[in-house]
């Protein structure tokens, strides 16, 4: 009996938009200079945010806050290959999908603020909450898109998690579920290759995330998570085989550019010669030198939008810190659909 | 020298590490990072091969660390943070804990789960919940929380030197909030033994964690005779420390941070009516948090004990 090969895998990279802004005009999505330009003003919103964020929080005007510096593109290359009716189970690290759900910025803010009502949005933001537990929330992402699924909805679901949360068992077994139930599902890892501490190459010893699917008979594709057009492209695909029963884990590979959290010190296991090796991939950068070529950038077009955004941060910081208090009573309020005569004790006492 | 709650315990596991060659520390950035709340600082450094930074899994970190323990091996998994320990109460309650009785006492796991716990720190959500009643419900665990740096190295060793499965909770809201003398020569505190922090001849306060410090402050001006308990370990309960001040004082108050329903406090309120009921004066107060989500930094204050509550508690029983 000989020894044979049975199966044979690939794990494939895809990358549209190179370090120079060029593209490869194959691979490029039909993408209209109006969405370009929407892609490139939600990424420069996002990122404005995200400094304004940490600038509250180092006045000690937030709460602890987790910066998504670097990985806008995988935030707006993503989101924005979502339709309306489709629903995203995102983690604790995405801004820019938030933003790209039109989730009111105050509201955003007071959350990180620790306030829990940032986290009712409008039923069509179709959008749920922060999960703070790592990797806990794709399955109920599976869940959620097998419930599409059951009900003969035509909507698709994405979970996003970081390389952290591959090494939980909740993910391999949300992966399992979403493939034996060929759910209307799609992965998206943010491989911003640290959890904290942890360099993904002791997170894993695979040589790529990517290849986990393989595991579960799923398909799964490495894309260039500095990329917007190669995120949009990707998790374009992934969207429309996920509505004909077939999830896909996309790999989006990036870098966390920030601290894990502002209360983390990364200089205590990273080098600065890193972080700046891979601001050098900056997908604003890679993306506005492709628009200038197309001439739909302009310095003074760039200015108007830096304008623009901080005063609209501004003002939702204004909003934020404007808000009525929230009132003690409200602690016991959202525990059950009506409170109990014990909580009802509880909420008179004083 | 002076220690912070931090600095006792890095001196308790770096102290037993030097010792004991099978005591290993894995967990989620507790290698080079030092741990998020920096307490497994430098141990990386002067023990490099038993110190473990491991993939993010806590069923994992715990699962593995039993089999650690199987073979011979002393380990000192980390949980970051308290709510992260339930992807490992399977590991826990299924297997920890059972196994000395599962092999008739062929096998047994002497395994310390360190983690912080509690609120009053301004975090996100499962960073400040108080799950101690999960673990002192489950049969074969026992339960330490030190109040102080003092109590925490000596518990520590006495953990980690116990052939049984121990959830070590280390009230991560006095971390840093004051230091004490912490002697560098080695001594334990045994488990299961409480510390009589103040004698009184009135009532009798039994608290725990960072709540030892709050029910000082409360009483400081008290014009009652207070004693107050610090349990040190939750299980196994001190009872006779707890049977002999009620049975003296006649009055009991219980204050801890988690949710009420089911709360330390029951068990004790339950013991005291089996063996004490007739010594007492008065019906025993609670002061607990409230059997709801501990809630995001702008609500948090309205779910903790507070003084406030404290001395209204004692003025109830006091009013019998
Ligand atoms: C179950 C669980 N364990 C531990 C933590 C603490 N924690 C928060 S984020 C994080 C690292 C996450 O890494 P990754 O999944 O790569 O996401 P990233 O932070 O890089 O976006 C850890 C350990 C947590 N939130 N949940």
């Amino acid at each position: 009996m000989p020894k044979e090969v049975i199966h044979q895998f690939n794990v494939e990279f895809l990358s549209v938009l190179d370090e120079k802004g060029k593209v490869d005009s194959k691979l490029m999505p039909k993408l209209n200079g109006e969405n370009i330009k929407k892609m490139f003003e939600l990424m420069k919103l996002t990122r404005i945010l995200d400094e304004k964020a940490l600038k509250l929080q180092r006045e000690g005007r937030l709460g602890t806050y987790a910066s998504c510096l670097g990985q806008e593109a995988t935030h707006i290359g993503s989101a924005f290959a979502l339709g309306k009716e489709d629903f995203v189970f995102p983690s604790f690290r995405e801004q820019g999908v938030y933003l790209s759900r039109n989730i009111p910025i105050d509201q955003y803010l007071a959350y990180w603020k620790g306030d829990e009502r940032g986290m009712k949005f409008t039923k069509d933001a179709n959008i749920f909450t922060v999960s703070i537990p790592v990797g806990s929330h794709m399955l109920h992402a599976m869940g959620y898109s097998w419930a599409c699924k059951i009900k003969k909805e035509s909507r698709a679901v994405i979970t996003y998690f970081g390389d952290g949360a591959t090494s939980e068992g909740d993910f391999h077994e949300a992966m399992n579920f979403a493939s034996v139930f060929e759910v209307p599902l799609v992965f998206i890892c943010q491989n911003n290759q640290y959890a904290i501490s942890l360099p993904v190459n002791k997170q894993t010893k695979a040589q790529t995330i990517a290849q986990k699917a393989i595991a579960y008979g799923m398909y799964g594709i490495r894309v260039d998570g500095n990329d917007v057009f190669a995120m949009y492209r990707a998790t374009k695909e992934a969207l429309e085989r996920a509505k004909k029963g077939k999830p896909t884990l996309i790999e989006a590979l990036t870098y966390r550019r920030g601290d894990h959290t502002t209360s983390d010190d990364s200089k205590k296991y990273r080098t600065d010669r890193e972080v700046n090796q891979w601001k050098k991939k900056d997908p604003i950068d890679r993306l506005r030198n492709y628009m200038s070529s197309k001439k739909l950038w302009a310095q003074d077009y760039e200015d108007e939008l830096d304008k623009k955004f901080n005063e609209e941060i501004d003002e939702a910081v204004k909003k934020m810190e404007s808000l009525e208090a929230p009132k003690r009573e409200e602690i016991f309020n959202y525990m059950y659909s009506e409170l109990t005569d014990n909580l009802k004790e509880q909420q008179n006492e004083k | 020298m002076k220690a912070n709650l931090v600095q006792a315990i890095n001196m308790a596991l770096s102290q037993e590490m030097e010792k004991d060659k099978s005591i290993v520390l894995l967990g989620e950035d507790v290698g080079i990072d030092g741990g998020v709340f920096r307490v497994t600082e430098g141990l990386f450094q002067k023990y490099k091969d038993r110190v473990f930074d491991t993939p993010l899994a806590e069923s994992g970190i715990v699962g593995s660390s039993i089999g650690l323990a199987l073979n011979g091996l002393k380990p000192i998994p980390e949980i970051q943070f308290e709510g992260f320990l339930m992807p490992a109460l399977d590991q826990i309650i299924s297997h920890a804990s059972r196994i000395r009785n599962r092999s008739r006492g062929m096998f047994n796991v002497p395994l310390v789960v360190r983690s912080p716990f509690g609120g009053g720190i301004k975090a996100l959500e499962h960073h400040s919940d108080s799950p101690e009643t999960y673990f002192i419900h489950t049969p074969g665990l026992k339960v330490v929380i030190p109040s102080r740096p003092y109590d925490a190295k000596g518990l520590l060793i006495s953990a980690i030197r116990d052939p049984d499965p121990v959830i070590f909770f280390e009230p991560k809201k006095i971390y840093r909030a004051f230091k004490e003398e912490v002697p560098e020569k080695e001594y334990t505190i045994p488990l299961g033994k409480a510390n009589i922090i103040k004698q009184g001849e009135d009532l009798t306060i039994i608290t725990y964690g960072s709540w030892v410090r709050e029910t000082l402050k409360a009483i400081k001006d008290s014009k009652y005779n207070i004693e107050v308990i610090d349990l040190r370990t939750l299980k196994p309960l001190d009872t006779k420390a707890i049977l002999n001040s009620v049975s003296r004082t006649g009055r009991c108050i219980i204050v801890h941070e988690a949710p009420k329903t089911l709360g330390l406090a029951s068990e004790i309120i339950a013991l005291i009516n089996e063996k004490e009921l007739l010594s007492l004066e008065a019906p025993i107060q609670r002061v607990t948090g409230y059997d709801i989500v501990v809630p995001l930094p702008k609500l948090e204050k309205y779910y903790m004990p507070n003084i406030d509550r404290i001395k209204k508690a004692i003025d109830k029983v006091m009013s019998f």
